[in-house]
């Protein structure tokens, strides 16, 4: 399985996220290195096609793909927890089912 | 850049009814924008303590350049206030960033509290968690019950939280 992280340095998200990506997997008994990408320009943002920071990709997908139209450039992304709350990292279960999914 | 003690800058900016807003204190002046995930965390919170605190000027200024994040255009500040039927502060786009740099606001949301002599008594974070809405902005409202009885903040500085300002290349 091959795990990215991709993230930019205007958003502080990046370590929770990567925090619950390594215990999720840890948790899923999955030996997965966490390759960490970051980020620097808008030109590189399109080409990685990233539609902000954090975005986890689990074997080149995207664990929750943006909608169409959604621009890639560098800005922080908007997830939505379970519950509805806004937030700006996933929600650990739809990191968990994804992660899950691809095992 | 203003530090606690100093005197704050006043602004001319104009609310998204295109409306000038005079600047009067004490007062909350929040930096924010609409697409930022921590600032939208902390949205409701904020609007909260505006509506709880009648006797203060609050003001929201998103500092964001909107050619490079057109979320954040004049545009689409409308379009939120107006889908939001009305926030209880005026919304403001700094569009010349000036404000944003004479605050040296680094973050949104980053909040500035203003006593009735215009001088900087707190800045920061709401409170201590985005994720955690019970935490209900906290800090500034701690800093705003200890301004207004004239006491002195326990807390008049914390870290401000969330997404990088997007300055004008």
């Amino acid at each position: 399985m091959t795990v990215e992280l991709l993230w930019w340095d205007g958003c502080p998200s990046h370590p929770d996220a990567l925090a619950d990506l390594e215990r999720i997997l840890t948790e899923e008994g999955i030996e997965a290195h966490v390759q960490r990408i970051e980020i620097e320009s808008d030109e590189q943002a399109r080409e990685e096609r990233f539609p902000g920071s954090p975005t986890i990709r689990i074997d080149g997908a995207d664990i929750l793909p943006p909608g169409d139209g959604e621009p890639y450039s560098l800005t922080c992304r908007v997830y939505r927890l379970r519950d509805g709350r806004i937030s700006p990292t996933p929600d650990p279960e739809d990191v968990r089912d994804a992660v899950r999914r691809a095992a | 850049m203003i530090g606690i003690g100093d005197q704050a800058p006043e602004f001319d900016l104009s609310d998204t009814d295109g409306e000038p807003q005079a600047f009067e204190t004490p007062a909350v002046v929040i930096f924010t924008c609409n697409h930022c995930p921590y600032a939208l965390a902390w949205h409701d919170r904020l609007m909260q303590v505006a509506r709880d605190y009648k006797d203060v000027h609050f003001y929201a200024i998103n500092p964001n350049d909107a050619a490079r994040y057109p979320a954040d255009s004049f545009e689409a500040m409308k379009e939120r206030v107006r889908r939001d039927e009305g926030w209880p502060m005026p919304y403001m786009h700094d569009a010349t960033q000036e404000v944003a740099r004479a605050y040296g606001a680094k973050t949104t949301p980053d909040v500035f509290v203003l006593d009735s002599n215009e001088i900087l008594r707190y800045r920061g974070a709401p409170d201590s968690d985005h994720r955690d809405p019970s935490q209900n902005a906290a800090w500034l409202r701690e800093a705003l019950d200890s301004m207004l009885a004239g006491e002195e903040i326990a807390r008049p500085e914390t870290d401000p939280v969330g997404c990088s300002v997007k300055w004008r290349h």
